[in-house]
């Protein structure tokens, strides 16, 4: 490194970076332009929800606010059940996520370390049942869970897998367990495998391998998964408005529809319902920014 | 896409040393329930209802009663909802319109916000999450937050852009000529994030040197990213459209809560849907329905699954 190349380099970069600086500037103005655009939606959607009714119908939708106040959250909060809802989001999706974690790394610890002839075909079993589009399957799947018969104490009701909480965690399950598989199979594969020979020889069972060396070992893989499913199973639509018939039960994306008929016009008041209800995923996001980033580009697969 | 390559490396390998490794009969029956619960539980939610579709699409089965009163009628289902099904061919002009917009407007450009935020530029970080925000919210979330903002009188556009208060408006989502683009629009809102930090992830990951190579090139920006950069995304790429033609199958929750998908938002699944739970209870139809998806969904899963496994073993 001599002396005089440094001053020659900086001189040179800063020269570029002179000679960048109107696309720059330009895509500068751009950027924010197209960002500001995009918090719009949402920007608005939260403007509207500390309005009071009273506020936006005298003095119109767009204008200076005379009032704030969170009536509209109150209102939401009471009307539309949302702590009710909200408990039965996280009955369907701790469990859920809890479940997929586990047998998704189950099929992913074996495919990855052992080498059977079924490996492959296993891989693809799981993962194109998450590629399917929902509705491939939910004819069936809805006559199936009308036919099917438990006891009382397992579904609350009924005795129908339909319309009962362990009917739409088994569906999540079965229909998120691909993607994590296909994630964790290729995650477990970067793992040394003389980590698991040393234990073998140990004599660790394979069980011991699993809980005890493998599964640690993935502990980024497996937060990032679990902050991803959290979002998609909270998210939920399809499956809680087929498969789950009384209002009172629905996780709480499903009962917006419930949110809808009563409040048909009060904009103020759905405003504030979205808001609460996008609020957990929205704060998921931005807790774990990084592992739920790393969790959709290490499959990068999710349809 | 990094870890395929890793583990290709490691293929060879593992396979030599396992092989020669006795499993005692406890070992066996471990690995027999790990993967026989979740083969079971995936096989019969998800695989048995997908032949089960197939199935069912050639019988008139009503729902009602045992799957024994159902009678085999052949194609006839399909060629009812071809021709005396009125939504259908909607639904399919929707579906094709929904995949072309998707593909062609909202990808492109998420692949330029990528592009762009990857030159280090100052605050990208923060870009990136606002990006990003709508991906994290359900497409039920942003129907509702859309509706407020096509909102006849009250919405943000109306008011900013027309007069509500002399009714002079346009109903952006009750016109059933404007509503699918209007919907689009809130769609690709999500699709652009989506798109953006997959493709980010590929750029990342890219060797710096091939942009600096086509720099030295004299070549122009755009010229060098449609023969340098571009090309070198090709797994990323196909991940995209993959993504993309799945989300067009899938399309379903943003148009319920619109309106229950009528009016100029039909669309396939939303067909499927109203033979279960809708007025007109049509098992055989809905089942047609669901077997036209799989084939059109079998296309992109193939090319994904022999992608992904043409990486890791060769």
């Amino acid at each position: 490194m001599t002396s005089a190349a440094i001053p020659a380099r900086t001189r040179a970069a800063a020269r570029r970076r002179r000679a960048v600086s109107v696309p720059r500037v330009a895509l500068h103005a751009f950027l924010a332009f197209t960002a500001l655009l995009w918090l719009a939606p949402v920007g608005w959607a939260v403007f509207t929800s500390f309005r009071p009714y009273s506020d936006t119908a005298e003095h119109g939708y767009v204008s200076i606010p005379h009032a704030l106040s969170l009536v509209n959250y109150k209102n939401a909060w009471t009307q539309g059940q949302i702590p009710l809802h909200f408990w039965n989001s996280m009955i369907v999706t701790i469990p859920a996520i809890v479940l997929i974690l586990l047998f998704a790394s189950s099929v992913a610890f074996v495919v990855s370390r052992f080498s059977f002839w079924f490996n492959v075909p296993m891989l693809i079993f799981f993962m194109a049942a998450n590629l399917l589009p929902q509705q491939v399957i939910i004819t069936p799947l809805y006559e199936l869970y009308l036919r099917i018969n438990l006891p009382g104490w397992m579904t609350g009701g009924n005795g129908l897998l339909y319309d009962s909480f362990l009917g739409l965690i088994a569906i999540n399950v079965a229909f998120q367990t691909g993607f994590c598989t296909f994630v964790l199979a290729n995650y477990m594969k970067t793992i040394p495998s003389s980590l698991g020979e040393a234990a073998r020889v140990d004599g660790a069972g394979v069980v011991r391998q699993f809980f005890g060396i493998i599964l640690p070992l993935c502990k980024p893989a497996l937060a990032a998964l679990a902050a991803l499913e959290f979002t998609w199973i909270y998210n939920d639509f399809l499956w809680a408005v087929v498969l789950m018939s009384s209002g009172d039960k629905r996780p709480i994306t499903s009962s917006l529809t419930n949110l809808q008929g009563t409040f048909f016009t009060d904009n103020n008041l759905i405003s504030a319902a979205s808001v609460l209800v996008a609020l957990p995923t929205v704060l998921v996001f931005l807790a774990l920014q990084r592992q739920f980033i790393n969790g959709l580009t290490l499959g990068a697969n999710k349809g | 896409m990094a870890i395929d390559i890793a583990a290709r490396s490691d293929v060879g390998g593992a396979r030599r040393k396992t092989r020669a490794v006795r499993l005692s009969g406890r070992d066996r029956v471990a690995i027999a329930v790990m993967l026989g619960i979740p083969t079971l539980v995936v096989g019969a939610l998800i695989w048995f209802p997908t032949v089960a579709s197939v199935v069912l699409s050639f019988t008139n089965w009503d729902g009602i009663g045992g799957v024994g009163t159902a009678k085999w009628v052949g194609t006839q289902n399909y060629r009812e909802i071809a021709t005396i099904y009125p939504p259908f061919w909607p639904a399919v002009e929707h579906n094709a319109i929904w995949l072309v917009f998707l593909a062609f407007v909202a990808t492109p450009f998420g692949l330029f916000i990528a592009y762009q935020l990857d030159k280090e530029i100052r605050g990208s970080r923060i870009y990136q999450s606002i990006f990003y925000l709508p991906v994290v919210l359900s497409f039920a979330i942003i129907g509702f937050i859309w509706q407020l903002v096509y909102s006849p009188t009250q919405g943000l556009i109306n008011n900013i852009f027309e007069d509500p208060a002399h009714g002079n408006v346009t109903d952006w989502l009750g016109n059933p000529k404007l509503n699918l683009c209007a919907v689009l629009v809130a769609v690709g809102w999500r699709h652009v994030g989506y798109v953006m930090v997959l493709y980010l992830a590929g750029l990342k990951a890219l060797d710096p040197s091939l942009r600096e190579a086509a720099a030295i090139d004299g070549a122009g920006e755009w010229h060098a990213f449609r023969t340098v950069v571009f090309p070198a995304l090709k797994p990323i790429n196909i991940v995209i459209v993959v993504v993309t033609v799945i989300e067009a199958l899938r399309a379903f929750d943003i148009v319920y809560i619109i309106n229950r998908g009528r009016n100029g938002l039909e669309l396939l699944s939303v067909l499927v849907t109203d033979n279960i739970i809708g007025e007109a209870s049509r098992i055989g139809y809905g089942s047609s329905i669901a077997v036209i998806l799989i084939m059109i969904s079998i296309v992109p899963i193939v090319v994904f699954v022999w992608n992904s496994f043409q990486e890791s073993t060769t």
